[in-house]
């Protein structure tokens, strides 16, 4: 067969052209994608012969009983939630700003300047910026240094000091952490919601202002609703990303369990793949629950 | 009585061009004040200038005789329809349209109940809880409409408000529009590009070209004396005759202007009318419009002009068609001279 036929067939036939399109990408999503997440998820309900340390291939809810029953499991789940959800309201309050100027009032290079600088650290490796980070943060670290030279040195240890969150240093404390996590996601706060915020046309402004509403008035009732579904978007990635890192959590910080380091230990050293399996359902319920009430304050009405 | 709006000597310039050149005119109170002009002509930026959304570089714009220049819009007794309308996805119909008393302050059982009313007063008494996504184009405007009304303005300002629609609905909401004007007594500004629209609607016009106002008149004086031969062209689609075509069929370098519907057309082999102004020339064109036709003629100078022929007369042409020498005449009178 032609080209020219082959073209005529598929156009005579938008189902089969269509088909052909979508039908290799969806076998690599089904199969590859949700094939191994439905294999993990099933793991989760096998549970581990604590005699024999094998895994006993019958379904039970033993291991989920494991997960929320021991205070050491539910800790973990507390804390990387506790974690998630500052990263993202701090990446929000950050970005908001940062996205509202780049979106409505920078203009040409000034704009490609803030696109590039915003995307500019995730050209780098992520292990290099973790690492560097826990060199910045450290007891003898620049940021330790530029505070003590500036007399600031007793807010630093006030911080520390404070119970739960802070440590001998920034790079052994949940501080530190919270640093570290809420740089490396805020891009994905600020791309999102400057996109939203772009799509938003300015005679909406302006027609708040001509109805009688200050700028701050204009801000929360017609700006900040609109955003919403950026900052929607923006924030599943936050808080998702936090949820699932086991890297920044190993590399900076206290050393309290996260979600993710669970799961890398329970696989590896531990060996209980069903815990890790279990594990790594708690983000996804985590998700969901977070979605669906996004979905009540009406996060995606404007969709 | 102080003018509803003034501007004195504004000019508003971005880059090169000055979208608004030293433009000076006056709005009296209740007027329905058009703003006529091709895109780029200046005439949105000067709403904008009226609207507060834009300052001017220099001059004044005077609200009741009060400098405006530097207030913000929020803080101008002004409201605008926006060519998009504007609406606020997020919000249903009734909360756009209380909007205004909502960011002023009015509790909210004030506010609703007012908004009703406005609803009321365009007709959409019924649709208040859907989303401005759920209506079609003409009830958006209409939403549009209410909710620059609820706030009692001095002045409403519309910005193309019935661009979007299609003719017949756009036909009616401009009988809709003029006879709310006449009720509120509140002063119209009204932008357009369509000049069929100011002339049937506006009680003067000012026609806007290259950030300069050609001419402010009254619709019947501006289509009938034009000023310029930019307003004779735009407003009344007149034939302008300028410089060497002017010189060549009346002996004169002075320009002046046609209306179609003032010039016969004669087959070249038939005698020449008597005490007319004679311009020979092809036809090109012939468009037919029901009641009377448009036919176009390349003059022997140059230039196409077009003759708006009654059905009667056409039937009395018979035979004549596309590339027939003919001979195109108008009464002297008819001629309006124009601004050189």
């Amino acid at each position: 067969m032609t080209l020219r036929a082959a073209s005529t067939f598929f156009y005579r036939r938008p189902y089969w052209y269509l088909a052909l399109l979508l039908v290799p990408p969806l076998l690599w999503f089904g199969t590859v994608y949700l094939g191994s997440l439905f294999a993990l998820l099933a793991q989760s309900f096998y549970a581990i012969d604590e005699f024999t340390a094998q895994i006993v291939r019958e379904p039970t809810l033993a291991t989920y009983k494991q997960l929320v029953t021991q205070p050491a499991n539910v800790d973990i789940v507390v804390r990387t939630l506790g974690m998630a959800i500052a990263v993202t309201i701090a990446c929000a309050i950050i970005a908001l700003p940062i996205a509202t100027y780049m979106a409505r009032y920078a203009r040409g290079r000034m704009k490609a300047f803030f696109y590039v600088g915003v995307m500019l650290p995730m050209w780098t490796s992520y292990l290099v910026k973790v690492y560097a980070w826990r060199l910045l943060l450290a007891k003898e670290g620049i940021i330790a240094w530029v505070l003590g030279k500036l007399g600031l040195m007793g807010l630093l240890d006030a911080a520390l000091e404070a119970p739960g969150i802070g440590g001998p240093s920034l790079s052994s404390s949940y501080i530190g952490m919270f640093i570290v996590f809420v740089y490396m996601w805020l891009p994905f706060m600020i791309l999102p919601m400057a996109a939203a915020l772009e799509r938003v046309p300015g005679s909406l402004l302006q027609a708040s202002a001509d109805l009688g509403a200050r700028p701050a008035q204009t801000f929360r009732n017609v700006v900040l609703p609109l955003a919403v579904p950026g900052i929607a978007a923006g924030s599943v990635f936050t808080f998702s990303l936090t949820l699932g890192d086991y890297i920044i959590p190993s590399v900076v910080g206290a050393p309290g369990y996260f979600i993710g380091m669970m799961v890398y230990v329970q696989q590896g050293t531990a060996g209980n793949i069903p815990l890790a399996a279990a594990f790594s359902v708690v983000p996804i319920v985590l998700i969901f629950i977070y979605l669906s009430i996004a979905k009540r304050f009406g996060a995606f009405d404007a969709l | 009585m102080t003018a509803a709006i003034e501007f004195r000597g504004v000019s508003r310039v971005f880059g090169d061009v000055r979208a608004v050149d030293d433009v000076s005119f006056a709005i009296e109170p209740g007027e329905f004040f058009a703003m006529l002009g091709p895109s780029g002509s200046g005439k949105t930026s000067c709403l904008r200038l009226v609207a507060g959304f834009d300052s001017p570089d220099r001059g004044q714009v005077l609200l009741e005789g009060q400098d405006v220049s530097s207030v913000p819009p929020y803080e101008r007794n002004v409201n605008t329809v926006f060519q998009d309308y504007a609406l606020f996805p997020h919000m249903t119909v009734l909360e756009n349209v209380a909007y205004g008393p909502r960011v002023r302050g009015v509790d909210s059982a004030t506010r609703a109940q007012r908004a009703r009313e406005m609803l009321d007063l365009v007709q959409l008494g019924a649709q208040g809880e859907r989303r401005p996504a759920q209506l079609s184009g003409g009830q958006r405007q209409r939403v549009a409409l209410a909710r620059a009304l609820i706030n009692q303005p001095k002045v409403l300002l519309l910005d193309e408000p019935l661009g979007a629609l299609d003719l017949k609905l756009r036909e009616e909401m401009q009988i809709e529009l003029k006879s709310l004007q006449r009720r509120l007594g509140i002063t119209f500004v009204y932008v357009t590009h369509d000049q069929g629209e100011a002339l049937s609607m506006a009680d003067r016009v000012a026609v806007f070209n290259k950030g300069k106002i050609e001419q402010l008149a009254a619709p019947r004086e501006l289509y009938t004396r034009p000023g310029t031969s930019f307003v004779a062209r735009f407003v009344g689609s007149a034939n302008v005759a300028d410089g060497p075509l002017a010189q060549a069929i009346s002996g004169s370098a002075q320009p002046f202007a046609i209306r179609a519907e003032n010039i016969a057309v004669h087959l070249e082999s038939a005698p020449p009318p008597v005490g007319e102004t004679i311009a020979a020339g092809q036809v090109v064109a012939v468009q037919y419009h029901g009641a009377a036709s448009r036919w176009q003629v390349k003059l022997d100078a140059g230039e196409v002009w077009s003759a708006l022929i009654t059905e009667e007369e056409s039937r009395s042409l018979n035979g004549i068609g596309v590339g027939t020498r003919v001979r195109l005449s108008w009464p002297r009178e008819a001629a309006v001279t124009l601004r050189s």
